[in-house]
């Protein structure tokens, strides 16, 4: 990416749009957006990513929501290193939604599927070099000498011979003046000095004072808050509302019926939620008043009989079975997972005549603009949607109906007043939009040498996909890419290979959860792989290599794991360690857990050694971040994680009975970086995937239970012991 | 009328006295630092300190504080240990579980000022992180209080 990079029409437009002694330039700022406050003609923005004030300060306005993976860090970084200024002292905004900020690839503003860092490297790079450029044009117009004896360096141009120099902030008004170069130079990735250091995170000091601002911490003039009584069951509607109790609560306004239930709105949470117990509500129960997991578990089972969609075919399985040395064959069964971030979801919106201002923590601002427009009645550039720091996303705060948004909408429109909605908790565990149940059915046959020759995989679950705008391009001969992925694509060097699907009915509402399909294929692929390896009586990390010959850097990521968790060499008692490796979201990661088993089958996991190679880094302390929040996540999920359903309802209902790891359980986390001058691959996700594998396999070394099943409970420990 | 003291200032509020006390301080008297997670001190995220000691906010009643002294996130010092600590390991990641991790945090640290790893986990198990900041935030700890962590689970 160094060298000359030609300029696109469409990184710099509307050059030359003179307003009162400045410029600003390809930036279409609403008013009102925090952008927009700037006064004109004191700011150089020779983009839609970079401000700089006569006053030296230094903006970058970043379109990605930050929910803890760092991009409010990393993304300056990025502009910082071409800059030439202190990442520290950048301010960070979020973008407002214009198609100035959307995703580079999806043509939406949005942030998921690991791909901040990876889609924007080049444009932001390409903004803060050009940018530099013009620093340094104005600096030499102004001494009289040439742009090459002149550079930039922490926030100013030098010139060499005289000493001069210059602050941004001094220039910015002249720089703004002059035109954008058409070609941009970038530096030299040997001249680095802030891509691949471990800067910290900008947003940390707002997130140790209480001064950063979440969604649900904005509060405006005149706004009432509101809860809402959500259906008992997936698609049920209110029959009769009986409002006049609930009307009656000490600081209840209304009552109001909406598409997502009933809206009960007052002057405080508290009253809200009393008013909201105050209610007797009728529901027509529709279609899914029955759905019970134990019946849906064996309707997915008896779908699993016949053969389904093929995502990927080599040779011919079934023959090459049947003359297998060897054969084994097994049944994995991963539940629905909520994402439930700490802060639950939430959505400020106040509908005027002629405008329509929404203050929320999304992932998926096009969208939701765009549902806040409809409900508004209000053209979609009368919508100002600011974008909040998120409490936690990991795929939640993207949806593609926009429900959270289109309520509180609902909710502003019907009162004629600002409006913020709160979920509690108990809304969010019972609100849906899961990670889907899989049901998987696994067959493997060996050679004499206890080499795999056949690999049979049938995945039964919903597609996350079908039914929304998203469907087009996921979806594909009745195959949702991503119920597949991670177990089509096994990079296990297998000569007859069958991967097949049969998509689930839809009902209950799913969604990506924080890395998506690989969430459970992982688990399936890394644990029969690990089943095979023991069936040929071979350490099941050097059985990974011999099958991973063809990708050395899967090897690589498992070498360095197994070096640094020390594979082979003895444990304490009662200890056993357990590897995994996979790939994801154009990143590596290999694992190894160390975890011992008490007698009443409760897991502990000890220590969680992860390998990652994710192309060229930005800033290694955030990969370790994310390892370490990957591991945690996982781990949530392989110990604790299953919404299940009786009667059409989900039995949990808060951290009660759908817990997250506590501090106590939290294994240590050794993060290992692999050098790579790879094309970048995400950071957010690939932690996730081989931890429940991982903690599996390890369960079985030092146990010799084997668990297809998650979550992994001191039940099944017990159960799987007592069957081996 | 209800007298509330917080972060040592005066604040009259006029609400039913079953309001929990993390609604009065984020809606009435509106500090957010404060947070909501669960509504059923499952969580932790709604830590403040009453009279120095950490508790859930959003299952205590307003009137139980009555006149007490309510420290919240914003009142404590940012020159204070634990907070320069969080700073030095870089802990938060969303940052909605921070404030209660840190209320829980110093409240340790005042009555325990060398805690070791056990004493770590019973003061800071109830303080959940979805984003998983538990390493960091045990590193963070002892470096506010001086004291070198073995990390992660015994
Ligand atoms: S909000 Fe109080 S403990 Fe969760
Ligand atoms: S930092 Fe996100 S919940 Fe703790």
């Amino acid at each position: 990416m160094s060298g000359i990079v030609t300029m696109n029409r469409r990184d710099f437009l509307k050059a030359g749009a003179v307003l009162g002694g400045g410029l600003i330039i390809g930036v279409h700022l609403p008013l009102g957006t925090a952008a927009g406050m700037e006064p004109p003609g004191e700011t150089f923005a020779p983009n839609a990513f970079i401000r700089i004030g006569t006053d030296d300060s230094i903006t970058v306005i970043v379109n990605k929501s930050e929910m803890g993976q760092g991009v409010y860090t990393a993304l300056p970084m990025i502009v910082a290193e071409e800059l030439e200024v202190d990442p520290s002292i950048i301010r960070v905004e979020a973008a407002p939604v214009t198609p100035d900020y959307n995703h580079a690839e999806w043509g939406i503003q949005a942030t998921g599927g690991s791909t901040s860092v990876r889609t924007e490297w080049e444009r932001l790079a390409k903004a803060g070099a050009a940018a530099r450029m013009m620093l340094i044009a104005a600096a030499a117009r102004e001494w009289k000498v040439k742009p090459d004896q002149c550079r930039a360096e922490k926030g100013f141009v030098l010139h060499r011979a005289s000493g001069r120099r210059l602050s941004y902030g001094k220039l910015a008004e002249r720089a703004a003046r002059l035109k954008p170069p058409a070609e941009v130079l970038l530096k030299d990735p040997k001249e680095h000095t802030v891509i691949g250091r471990p800067v910290r995170r900008l947003d940390t000091p707002a997130k140790v004072n209480g001064t950063a601002i979440f969604g649900l911490d904005v509060a405006i003039p005149g706004m009432l808050t509101a809860v809402v009584a959500r259906p008992p069951v997936f698609g049920a509607k209110a029959k009769i509302i009986r409002h006049d109790q609930a009307e009656k609560v000490p600081g209840v306004k209304r009552v109001i019926p909406i598409d997502a239930g009933v809206a009960v709105v007052a002057d405080s949470f508290p009253a809200a939620l009393k008013g909201r117990e105050a209610l007797a509500i009728e529901w027509d129960e529709g279609p899914l008043a029955g759905l019970d997991s134990g019946r849906q578990r064996d309707q997915y089972a008896e779908m699993a009989k016949k053969p389904g969609a093929v995502a990927a075919r080599r040779g011919d399985p079934d023959t090459a079975l049947k003359g297998a040395a060897k054969r084994i064959e097994a049944i994995y069964e991963v539940p629905y997972l909520a994402h439930a971030p700490m802060e639950p979801l939430n959505c400020v919106a106040s509908v005027q005549p002629d405008r329509c201002d929404i203050w929320t923590g999304t992932q998926m601002q096009t969208g939701d603009r765009n549902a806040a427009a409809k409900i508004s009645g209000l053209p979609p550039e009368k919508i100002t949607l600011r974008t909040m720091f998120l409490g936690g996303g990991f795929g939640r705060r993207a949806v593609p109906d926009s429900h959270f948004v289109r309520e509180a909408v609902q909710v502003s429109k019907a009162i004629g007043k600002p409006a913020k909605v709160i979920w509690t908790r108990e809304d969010d565990i019972h609100g849906g939009w899961y990670r889907p149940t899989f049901h998987n059915e696994l067959a493997a046959g060996l050679d004499a040498a206890g080499m795999p020759i056949a690999w049979r995989h049938r995945i039964v679950g919903q597609s996350i996909a079908i039914g929304t705008p998203f469907e087009g391009g996921m979806v594909k001969n009745g195959i949702d890419e991503t119920s597949v992925e991670g177990a089509a694509d096994s990079p296990y060097e297998i000569p007859n290979f069958l991967c097949d699907y049969h998509m689930a009915p839809a009902g209950v509402p799913v969604l990506w959860w924080r890395s998506v399909g690989h969430s459970a294929t992982c688990f399936v692929k890394e644990g029969f792989i690990d089943e095979l390896a023991h069936l040929a009586g071979k350490d099941p990390y050097q059985y990974r290599r011999q099958l991973l010959k063809k990708h050395p850097r899967l090897v690589g990521a498992l070498d360095l794991a197994a070096e640094k968790a020390g594979w082979g060499k003895a444990l304490p008692e009662g200890r056993g360690r357990g590897i995994a490796v996979h790939e994801s979201f154009g990143s590596i990661v290999a694992q190894v857990a160390e975890v011992s088993v008490g007698t009443k089958g409760e897991i502990r996991v000890h220590r969680v050694v992860c390998a990652v190679d994710c192309g060229r880094i930005v800033n290694p302390a955030i990969i370790a971040a994310q390892m370490e929040s990957g591991v945690a996540f996982g781990l949530s999920a392989a110990l604790h994680g299953a919404i299940t359903f009786k009667n059409g309802r989900v039995e949990q209902s808060n951290f009660l009975d759908y817990p997250i790891i506590r501090m106590d359980e939290m294994p240590r986390v050794e993060t290992h970086i692999v050098r790579s001058t790879e094309k970048p691959g995400g950071i957010g996700e690939p932690g996730v995937p081989p931890v429940a594998p991982a903690v599996a396999n390890a369960v079985f070394a030092v146990t010799g239970a084997r668990l297809r099943t998650l979550p992994m409970t001191p039940e099944r420990v017990l159960a799987a012991a007592s069957g081996k | 009328m209800i007298t509330l003291i917080v972060n040592g200032t005066r604040h009259q509020v006029s609400v039913p006295p079953d309001t929990p006390l993390l609604w009065v301080i984020r809606e009435v008297i509106g500090l957010t630092g404060t947070k909501y997670g669960c509504g059923m001190s499952l969580c932790g995220a709604c830590t403040v300190h009453v009279e120095g000691r950490a508790i859930r906010s959003c299952v205590t009643p307003v009137s139980a504080v009555a006149g007490k002294e309510v420290t919240t996130i914003e009142g404590i010092p940012e020159s204070h240990p634990v907070k320069q600590a969080w700073i030095a390991d870089d802990v938060p990641q969303c940052g909605w579980c921070q404030p209660g991790q840190i209320m829980a945090a110093t409240a340790l640290l005042a009555a325990n000022p060398k805690p070791d790893d056990a004493a770590i986990d019973e003061a800071m198990e109830g303080i959940l992180c979805r984003c998983g900041t538990y390493q960091r935030i045990r590193t963070a700890i002892h470096r506010a209080a001086g004291t070198t962590s073995k990390g992660g689970a015994p």
